[in-house]
């Protein structure tokens, strides 16, 4: 269970404060499918470094599990990071010139799980994001866009998380390669009932959140479940692209 | 992360870039391969000095005449005649600790055989000659004191004597030669020594001093019965002050002279002059190893600078380790194995190629290189100091880095 309460980040540039969150407040309970939404400059990407443990906040609290996590050092946010999040990033999701398999045990080697079992976890991950078993041997630079995001799921899910963030994951993809990443998400929060976490300013991919939550200048606009999420469908014949 | 993670972690960064890893490399290679093989030349220039030095005797000093001054203009030392057979037999008898007394004259004669003609160094002395200076006899023999006394007209050859004068390579030892008119009979041969400085030790012929002084005085001495220089073999390195002392003392008060500073002789002592000779040679050295331990230093700033190159183009990559769970620590600890390991192959490469120089040098006889094991290590350890020296910035701006900069870096 996620809980952030009261949270307010302000930055400081020389003598002007600039307020990126202004007091937002919010649960996220285990097995939800939530869309944080909002245009740029409504504090929607300081939300995800503090919702990712990349950053602390201001004041206010956030906590993970009940582990507060508002005021800690780098190497112990680097540390939570490591136990309780999974990272889907827009782009620059994955290590060049490394193979499929090794980038999704990296985090594993960082948790220092031993050699034997990171290998397995990581082909249950891959399984888990449809990635085809052909390919985990695969350069991560000879593969389509797609299907660097399902191995950045993979990776984001190697861990067991307790939540798995993806910051704008289908902003660099055509529309059929988003479904097919959209897809995966909502099978992961059904099938296997992940905590995902949807940080976009497209309508279009927030609608298919059970839940959204928008935000406007640092503040929540609106929190309101979503009555009928859309179905990512995958366009026929390009299953694993 | 375990060990073995980080050794796959620094074999696929620097795989990655091959080329940039091997010119970094190579700053390394150079610099410690030319630390080894400067130090091994001139240790190799040092030992061979002082073996020459050596070759001429043990715990050898010699007394050679003082200058001639006329007319207040000073000819140098050797250019007087103020030794005497005499006083070597002075010193022999009357100074403590000494093994052997041999005076020579020397003096260059045309000498003829049946073969050939000429012209060499003609060496009057003792037996005890042998021990002094350290010669070796080939074949036959040197000439004894019995020879000696019964003015034998005997004579030992060099080898490059022989070769001049029986240059059909026959055997020298029982033929005979001509000297000055005066037939000698030739008894034996010496072991090649090699050149000492502008003496060649192996052009010489050797004949008794009471011989040389009876029938060669007339070219030998001009008139005055002198010697050329009295080697004397001191009983042990650590009397050889008192011995070289002594000697100052007794051939002042033989010759009359009060003030030590008007002396007629002088006294060279053998260790003084290794000991000269080492210290110049011993400043050489370390000449050549600080101007190669500067190309290291430029070396292992090179590899600073890649590091620091490599750690602003991985910004990106560092970002997405430190977002997915990596801690300071595995960050700075996978930048240092990574320079540590260009200076340890560049190390090892460099400690391969500075034996190879080493030998190569040796191969061309200029000089016999020797590698010495501390400079090897010392090396060594300054490699993996500059690895670590040099990648500990790089890797501690890698560290500290935001991991949200990181990501967001274009």
């Amino acid at each position: 269970m996620i809980e952030a309460r009261d949270i307010r980040k302000v930055y400081h540039t020389g003598d002007i404060e600039t307020v990126a969150l202004d007091g937002v407040s919010f649960t996220i309970k285990d097995g939800e499918y939530v869309a944080i939404m909002g245009p740029s400059g409504s504090g929607k990407s300081t939300l995800m470094h503090i919702l990712g443990c990349l950053d602390t906040p201001s004041s206010g609290t956030y906590s993970l599990d009940g582990e507060d996590a508002s005021e800690l050092s780098g190497d112990e946010l680097a540390d939570i990071r490591k136990r309780k999040i999974g990272f889907v990033f827009q782009a620059f999701n994955l290590l060049p010139r490394t193979t499929v398999i090794r980038n999704v045990m990296l985090p594993l080697t960082y948790a220092n799980v031993p050699h034997e079992e990171r290998e397995r976890r990581a082909r249950e991950a891959l399984t888990a994001a449809s990635f085809p078993e052909d390919r985990y041997h695969n350069m991560s630079n000879q593969l389509s866009g797609g299907q660097i995001q399902r191995v950045a799921i993979a990776r984001a899910l190697v861990n067991d998380p307790t939540l798995i963030l993806a910051d704008e994951p289908t902003g660099n993809l055509d529309s059929r390669t988003t479904e097919i990443v959209l897809h995966t998400f909502a099978e992961l929060n059904e099938k296997h009932g992940r905590t995902v976490v949807l940080i976009t300013h497209e309508p279009d991919v927030a609608a298919h959140a059970k839940r959204i939550i928008r935000l406007k200048d640092g503040k929540i606009l609106s929190d309101e479940m979503n009555p009928r999420p859309v179905k990512a469908v995958i366009p026929p014949g390009e299953s694993t692209s | 992360m375990t060990t073995q993670d980080l050794f796959q972690e620094t074999i696929t960064a620097l795989t990655a870039n091959k080329a940039r890893s091997g010119l970094t490399m190579l700053g390394i290679v150079i610099g410690i391969a030319s630390v080894i093989a400067m130090v091994a030349i001139g240790n190799g220039a040092q030992a061979s000095i002082s073996s020459s030095i050596n070759s001429l005797g043990s715990n050898l000093i010699i007394v050679i005449p003082g200058a001639s001054t006329s007319g207040g203009i000073s000819a140098g030392f050797g250019s007087t005649k103020t030794l005497t057979i005499a006083d070597a037999n002075a010193i022999g008898q009357q100074v403590q600790n000494i093994a052997a007394v041999a005076p020579e004259s020397t003096g260059r004669q045309q000498v003829v055989s049946n073969q050939a003609n000429t012209n060499t160094t003609v060496d009057g002395t003792v037996p005890a000659y042998t021990s002094v200076r350290n010669l070796q006899i080939a074949e036959g023999a040197f000439f004894s004191s019995e020879q000696q006394a019964s003015l034998a007209k005997v004579a030992v050859i060099g080898p490059t004597a022989a070769s001049s004068l029986f240059p059909d390579g026959s055997d020298p030892v029982g033929q005979t030669v001509r000297i000055n008119n005066t037939i000698f009979t030739i008894i034996g041969e010496t072991v090649a020594k090699g050149t000492s400085g502008a003496s060649n030790q192996d052009d010489e012929i050797y004949i008794p001093i009471t011989v040389a002084e009876q029938y060669l005085s007339n070219t030998l001495y001009k008139g005055s019965p002198t010697v050329s220089d009295i080697s004397i073999e001191a009983a042990n390195g650590d009397v050889m002050t008192q011995v070289q002392n002594d000697i100052t003392a007794l051939l002042l008060q033989l010759h009359g002279i009060s003030n030590p500073s008007n002396a007629d002789f002088q006294t060279l002592n053998q260790s003084d002059l290794i000991s000269t000779v080492s210290t110049i040679t011993g400043t050489f050295t370390l000449f050549l190893a600080a101007v190669a331990g500067i190309s290291l230093i430029v070396g292992g700033i090179g590899i600073m600078n890649m590091m620091l190159t490599s750690v602003t183009e991985r910004t990106k990559e560092i970002g997405l380790r430190k977002a997915i769970g990596a801690s300071e620590a595995d960050i700075s600890n996978q930048f240092l194995m990574e320079s540590l390991a260009l200076t340890l192959i560049g190390g090892i490469t460099g400690v391969v190629l500075g034996f190879a120089i080493a030998f190569g040098v040796s191969l061309t006889g200029i000089v016999a290189a020797q590698v010495s094991l501390s400079s090897v290590i010392l090396a060594f350890g300054v490699s993996a100091g500059i690895g670590i020296i040099f990648g500990w910035y790089p890797a501690r701006r890698a560290a500290k880095m935001n991991p949200i900069d990181a990501l967001r870096f274009e």
